[in-house]
């Protein structure tokens, strides 16, 4: 009984202690992240308009993991930041935009591309509007096909 | 007092919905007459206890009553009064209680006016009308009761959201509540023309101004929704295909598909099937969107009810509804006969393609919102936004929006080809020279606002085509709400396009007395200083702008600071002139105390929010028209049957 007792204690403390200390690494980060300024490139557009233009176009397609629904190009965020200054220094390397995609899905998901990725998940979404201008193509064909005045010509 | 008021009259309202729901279906039985009478007082009835329910909970919220547990948790007593009133409805209890309200009192509306229909049709409608509004009572007096009490009352509340905080976002909720509401009535409507086997003209009649309120109410919200976002998430984004816009967005593009089709069946009674199967989408629509919205599957500053057992509740009632009304559908399809032919070529035929088109793009924006939830359940979490939104909805939305340059020329029934074609070509021809010019003097454009550029300038001119060689006078409102209406689409996507191929952006590390250039506008920082308001703190920037050397304005951008609940808002500042708009935005201060300024030059963006009111001006002009005819035809057939009741009195 009695160690039962201490049991549960002790694995109610291990509990414990291992829930403060992910509580304490889940805001740690985001803290320091919060404190830290924003990486030079957050809120810096590159020298060049091509390679800036290059960027901004393949970060309106990435999404902000902190926020609702948001591109990185669209937030405030401390993360949307860091992945900016990421995207901006990489093209600026000479990196192109689909490798850089493919390595944040890598690091972070297929949630972090607002462009559907070519993996067989995705593939009802892209057969989708085939499918309904099918449908439409069915639909108007059937409405019209039945109309006497008009076979009659 | 006035809480337990409240609850007490929202109880009896229920159950005069349970009364109303009870007689109806007796009086539509053979031999329950004896009801008939009892349907309308009802519903009346109810509509005026509800409305004494929602201005209860209006009173606490302007008096912060803080024993109401809705009123600690959403109010504080230092709100500006503005923010009291929407706060009554920027919460999840309030805002079902609005639902309620709107959904009562349209049914007592309806109660009250409605003379064309036939008495049973009208009965049925009620009755449907009162069974949705059950579920919904169900809910708020069950799982989301707003007149709930505190044990005791707490110090101070716990204030609003600092981004609900904002005059436009206070009547936004009420407003596209209105449009989801109204499209209940078009779906009571349908409910009860499936019933009674009345799917005819004077239906459609019926229904179609009710769709068109609710229609413009959505517009007008959809509208404001997307400047409220533009302006206030400080990075010039308008439109992100968030869950949230595209659940009000879904029941916009059913209600437009809706609003098309009833009027061929008011006026040329084809299209019966179409519209009533359209009746029931609209509606659907508007209850996916709340449960996207209110179930807590999303998560964002709509998402109040983070609450699965409500979750649940809202979509059993969508099944419920849904499915009931679809069965009913299924059951009578086969009695509502198609009603009158027309041929491929004719206006009846456009308008069916447009609203085929239409669906398509609402399949597509229900698919790719509920894509993400499906993939969830094999373990994957995906995301569908704007790369993939953008060019498959082009692929209906730019067919349909040539053929309304076409569509509105033609004749029912049956047109020649050869009539229009020289009136047609004028669009066409603008179309062709617009792309031309984008093509030739701006190059490197993306594929779709080129587009954009060409079929919305097309649109714009060919809107007016309608009224060529028509006497003005005489032409009656309905046919000027049209073309308005259309004028405000191809505008809109002007604007749009415009914004997408066009807006320079310019980010910017500035001392105070920098200047930066963006697009054709010369910017300086003239300082920074702190402002206060009366729930917040800012740090305010002055900004100068000038247009190409000419005279300077001045802009305040500021960061604002909220203290109840705590939070920070950008506050950007915008200038707008005829053929664009700056954009100013204050970030923060760097470590070598140079300010984060963000500035965009956006030309022509303006017309993307005056399209949208053009849009709502065309559906006010069209239902004012109708309404002005129904009251002139009711006077009419007034004395008419004035005369005849004289001239038996003579015999």
């Amino acid at each position: 009984m009695m160690d039962f007792a201490t049991s549960a204690w002790a694995r109610f403390f291990v509990l414990a202690l291992v829930g403060s200390l992910m509580v304490a690494a889940a805001t740690r980060p985001a803290l320091a992240q919060d404190l830290l300024p924003p990486a030079p490139y957050a809120y810096k557009q590159l020298e060049e308009p091509a390679l800036e233009a290059k960027a901004q176009a393949l970060m309106e397609t990435l999404r902000c993991l902190k926020c609702q629904s948001q591109a990185i190009s669209d937030s405030d965020a401390p993360m949307a930041g860091d992945m900016r200054h990421q995207v901006r220094t990489r093209i600026a390397a000479g990196e192109e935009p689909e490798a850089i995609r493919t390595w944040l899905v890598e690091r972070y998901g297929d949630y972090v591309s607002y462009a559907p990725q070519n993996k067989p998940i995705m593939w009802p979404l892209f057969a989708a509007p085939l499918v309904i201008l099918l449908l439409a193509a069915l639909l108007l064909r059937g409405r019209f096909r039945r109309d006497p005045k008009d076979s009659g010509k | 007092m006035i809480a337990e008021l409240g609850l007490a009259v929202l109880w009896m309202a229920a159950a005069l919905a349970a009364l109303q729901l009870f007689a109806g279906v007796v009086a539509l039985r053979p031999g329950g007459a004896a009801m008939t009478g009892l349907v309308r007082p009802l519903a009346i009835m109810q509509g005026v206890l509800v409305a004494i329910s929602f201005l209860a909970l209006i009173d606490l919220f302007l008096e912060t009553d803080l024993t109401v547990k809705l009123v600690a948790e959403n109010s504080h007593s230092m709100k500006p009064f503005i923010f009291k009133l929407a706060g009554t409805w920027g919460n999840h209890e309030g805002s079902m209680l609005l639902w309620v309200t709107i959904m009562a009192m349209s049914g007592g509306i309806v109660a009250l006016v409605e003379k064309r229909l036939r008495e049973d049709t009208l009965i049925a409608t009620l009755a449907g009308q009162a069974f949705v509004s059950l579920g919904f009572y169900a809910f708020l007096l069950l799982s989301s009761n707003p007149f709930e009490r505190l044990p005791e009352a707490v110090p101070e509340g716990a204030g609003l959201n600092p981004l609900l905080q904002d005059i436009g976002l206070a009547f936004h909720p009420p407003t596209l509540y209105v449009g989801y509401v109204g499209l209940s009535v078009a779906f009571s409507f349908a409910i009860g023309a499936l019933v009674t086997r009345d799917v005819g003209p004077a239906f459609a009649r019926a229904m179609r101004p009710w769709v068109l309120g609710a229609w413009i109410f959505l517009t007008i919200g959809i509208t404001a929704g997307s400047y409220w976002a533009y302006y206030t998430l400080g990075w010039g984004g308008w439109w992100f295909w968030d869950p949230v816009e595209n659940a009000s967005l879904m029941p916009w593009l059913a209600a437009t598909a809706l609003l098309h089709s009833a009027s061929v069946l008011a006026s040329r009674n084809a299209l019966r099937a179409w519209t009533v199967m359209l009746g029931v989408i609209a509606f659907s629509m508007s209850m996916v969107g709340t449960f996207l919205v209110r179930s807590g599957i999303l998560t964002s500053v709509h998402a109040f009810a983070v609450d699965p057992e409500r979750g649940s509740f809202i979509l059993a009632l969508l099944a419920i509804y849904i499915g009931g009304a679809m069965a009913l559908f299924g059951f009578r399809a086969s009695t509502v006969t198609e009603g009158e032919r027309f041929s491929l070529f004719s206006r009846e035929g456009s308008l069916v393609f447009n609203n085929v088109m239409l669906c398509g793009t609402l399949a597509i924006v229900l698919l790719g919102t509920l894509y993400p939830l499906m993939t969830e359940a094999f373990d994957a979490k995906v995301s569908v936004g704007p790369p993939y939104f953008n060019p498959v909805s082009a692929i209906f939305v730019i067919p349909m929006m040539l053929m309304m340059s076409v569509g509105p020329l033609l004749r029912w029934r049956k047109d020649k080809p050869g009539r229009i074609t020289a009136v047609v070509a004028i669009p066409a021809l603008v179309t062709a020279l617009a792309l031309l010019a984008v093509v030739v003097f701006a190059p490197g454009i993306r594929i779709l606002p080129i587009i954009g550029i060409a079929v919305g300038a097309g649109l714009a001119v060919g809107s007016w085509m309608p009224l060529k060689g028509r006497n003005l006078r005489r032409t009656p409102l309905s046919v000027y709400g049209m073309v308005v209406a259309h004028f405000g689409i191809g505008v809109a996507l002007l604007g749009a396009a415009s914004e997408s191929a066009f807006s320079t952006e310019r980010l910017a590390a500035m001392n105070v007395g920098d200047t930066q250039q963006v697009g054709p506008i010369t910017v300086k920082l003239l300082s920074i200083a702190p402002v206060a308001g009366p729930n917040w703190t800012a740090l305010d920037a002055t900004v100068t702008a000038s247009y190409k050397d000419g005279a300077p304005v001045t802009l305040h951008p500021q960061a604002r600071t909220f203290s109840s609940p705590p939070g920070e808002r950008t506050e950007s500042a915008l200038h707008t002139r005829w053929n664009g708009q700056l954009y100013a935005v204050l970030g923060k201060e760097g470590d070598d105390g140079r300010w984060q300024m963000r500035f965009w030059w956006k030309p022509f963006v303006p017309l993307l929010w005056l399209g949208g009111l053009l849009v709502a001006l065309g559906g006010i002009l069209s239902l004012l028209g109708r309404v002005a005819h129904d009251v002139r035809r009711l006077r009419a057939e007034g004395k008419i049957a004035y005369r005849k009741a004289r001239l038996e009195n003579l015999k």
